[in-house]
């Protein structure tokens, strides 16, 4: 996959790993405040903004105070699983964002560095692998936690994430279908040769991927292991300190990693539209930017301002869609729960398996057609915008996920006038007679 | 008043929406991040409008040469409701009276103005002035040096034949 010295391997992933690993919780402490601040905006305040010009420093402050603060352990909890658990929801949301390629391959005298920490064959297996695995910290914190409020978080999340887990991995088979390599650089590479970003010709697969990615990340308005107003703050509930930090620091670098993967998978990753100058993909041990007419592939020439130029643009995809994640976060209610069961299993699951059933026999056609290119792109994207319709028109007359509202009738079933008999209280009976 | 009852009419299933609605939401919040009027009064910079009657910290009036104007008439720790004010009186060799001990437990006054009201001379104020914080409880209460240094507007009394301030 590259053309470097195993040593020189060895130093630039080393590298680059500390480098994304300390961009990626500089960005978290920044998320933070962007969210507190978008949250001041969208009700007319000003937020936080003293800490520092613009409040810059306010994720520091916050920092400082939560490790300075009393750690408190419950009496009866289980002691080892409940500091196991940050740990285990902070992991995997880290760990995530080493397979999402964030810029075009660099240039540097020891060789080619590819802008990926690991770019391994199975890319986008290995993301739903450990997203799911942070289930397992918001559980363990729940149960070990010994309370009554952080147990039902616990358990509406591991219900929560397996019944969007589905939903996600069908939304992404048509990514998959399109690519046909697992990898995140390929899928990015795929997408430049097509001319289409995946979010046009895969719009519904797209719509799919987002509600589940609120889901997943545990975001409103499916923020249920949370839910404030009837958990106190479920499954984090007995977390003070620096592991109630851990757990903010896990759901803020999992809405990261979503939004990169949005960006990656729908919206061309690190590729700028309109320019060929940044196509490159390893092919047989060689960077190339394409293939001849005759099938020669033509070898790409990388340099030090692409990759910055290609990092901007994965940058400002990434911030649109965290953008996206808080702008709703402050605009939408929570479901309840039986709302969220429903849109998750028989709303999103029919629709992404039908989705892709109809995608594939439209794919199958079009290459039996031999149609490719631009007119392949534009079929499919016809295709999946009538699905797009299709589905947005049923969800929104109220056949599938209903509002609170309840008719006149239908509220006096639920709960007719109900009257009480009372005992008639004489004088000279019941508790103050005998004074 | 008779009291009115507006009855909420709820839409029926099937004709309400939910992404229309969304939609609708977020256009509404976007109009409300975007929008640069806000309600933030960024207090130590930017202070809050203070009403012209406003009842504050005190403030002691001083003559031209620096002594108080006060008189030791005994009228604002008779009037004081709180008996927040301890006066101590004298006279010197001309005969005029003047305050030997004048002290304001700020903790214990309630703001009534009572005392501006009463005194004959204009010399005890409250004033327009909130920011009263300090690091010890003994530094509430006022002594005369501190009544005399204190600078900020004095309060507008009530007028009653001008109850409006017009």
């Amino acid at each position: 996959m590259n053309d470097l010295s195993p040593t020189a391997f060895l130093v630039t992933s080393s590298i680059k790993v500390f480098l994304v690993f300390s961009v990626l919780l500089a960005v978290v402490a920044l998320m933070t405040l962007m969210e507190r601040r978008l949250a001041g905006f969208i009700q007319d305040r000003l937020g936080p903004n003293r800490v520092g010009p613009f409040g810059i420093l306010q994720p520091a402050a916050d920092g400082l105070k939560n490790i300075l603060k009393e750690e408190t352990m419950p009496a009866t909890a289980n002691r080892f699983f409940f500091v196991l658990a940050p740990a285990l929801a902070i992991v995997p949301a880290v760990i995530t964002f080493a397979v999402v390629p964030f810029a075009a391959p660099l240039e540097t005298p020891w060789g080619t560095v590819g802008m990926i920490v690991a770019d391994i064959p199975i890319g986008i297996l290995f993301v739903l692998a450990l997203g799911s695995l942070g289930v397992y910290g918001l559980f363990l914190a729940g149960w070990a936690s010994n309370n009554k409020y952080a147990f039902l978080g616990g358990v509406r999340s591991a219900s929560q994430l397996v019944s969007y887990e589905v939903a996600l991995g069908l939304s992404i088979v048509p990514v998959l279908m399109l690519a046909g390599n697992l990898t995140l650089p390929q899928i990015v590479w795929e997408q430049q040769q097509l001319g289409f970003w995946y979010v046009f010709p895969l719009s519904l697969a797209f719509i799919l991927f987002v509600i589940s990615a609120f889901a997943e990340t545990n975001r409103l308005p499916f923020d249920l292991p949370e839910a404030e107003s009837e958990l106190v703050t479920g499954y984090h509930t007995e977390y003070s300190g620096m592991k109630f930090s851990m757990f903010f620091i896990a759901e803020y670098s999992h809405i990261l990693t979503a939004s990169a993967l949005m960006a990656t998978l729908f919206l061309g990753g690190w590729s700028i539209p309109f320019w060929s100058g940044d196509h490159m993909i390893w092919y047989e041990g060689m960077l190339i930017s394409g293939f001849t007419a005759a099938g020669e592939p033509v070898a790409a020439n990388p340099a030090w301002w692409k990759t910055l130029l290609t990092f901007v643009s994965f940058a400002l995809k990434t911030a649109f869609f965290v953008l996206v994640f808080m702008w709703v976060r402050w605009t939408l209610p929570r479901f309840r729960y039986d709302q969220v069961m429903h849109l998750g299993w028989k709303v999103m699951l029919p629709v992404a398996l039908a989705y892709v059933m109809a995608l594939a026999a439209t794919i199958l056609v079009l290459d039996q057609l031999g149609v490719e290119g631009f007119l392949f792109g534009a079929v499919l994207t016809a295709m999946s915008t009538l699905a797009t319709v299709i589905f947005v028109f049923f969800i929104d007359s109220d056949r599938l996920i209903s509002g609170s509202a309840v008719s006149g009738t239908d509220r006096e079933v639920r709960s007719p006038v109900r009257t009480v008999d009372r005992p008639t209280l004489r004088p000279g009976s019941g508790v103050g007679a005998g004074r | 008043m008779a009291a009115t009852v507006k009855v909420m009419r709820r839409p029926d299933p099937g004709q309400t929406s939910y992404i229309r609605a969304t939609l609708k939401g977020m256009a509404l919040t976007f109009k409300h991040m975007v929008n640069p009027k806000k309600v933030t009064r960024q207090y130590p910079e930017e202070q809050p409008p203070l009403s012209e009657r406003w009842r504050g910290t005190h403030r002691m009036e001083v003559h031209a040469d620096g002594r108080p104007k006060c008189v030791a008439c005994g009228l604002c720790p008779t009037v004081c409701p709180a008996n927040c004010i301890r006066l101590v009186g004298g006279e010197d060799d001309q005969g005029n009276r003047y305050p030997i001990v004048y002290e304001i437990d700020e903790f214990r006054c309630i703001f009534c103005g009572m005392c501006q009201e009463v005194c004959p001379v204009e010399a005890i104020h409250v004033g327009v002035h909130f920011e009263n914080a300090e690091y010890t409880r003994d530094r509430f209460v006022y002594d005369l040096d501190r009544l005399m240094e204190q600078d900020h507007p004095t309060t507008l009394l009530w007028d009653p034949s001008d109850p409006r301030s017009e």
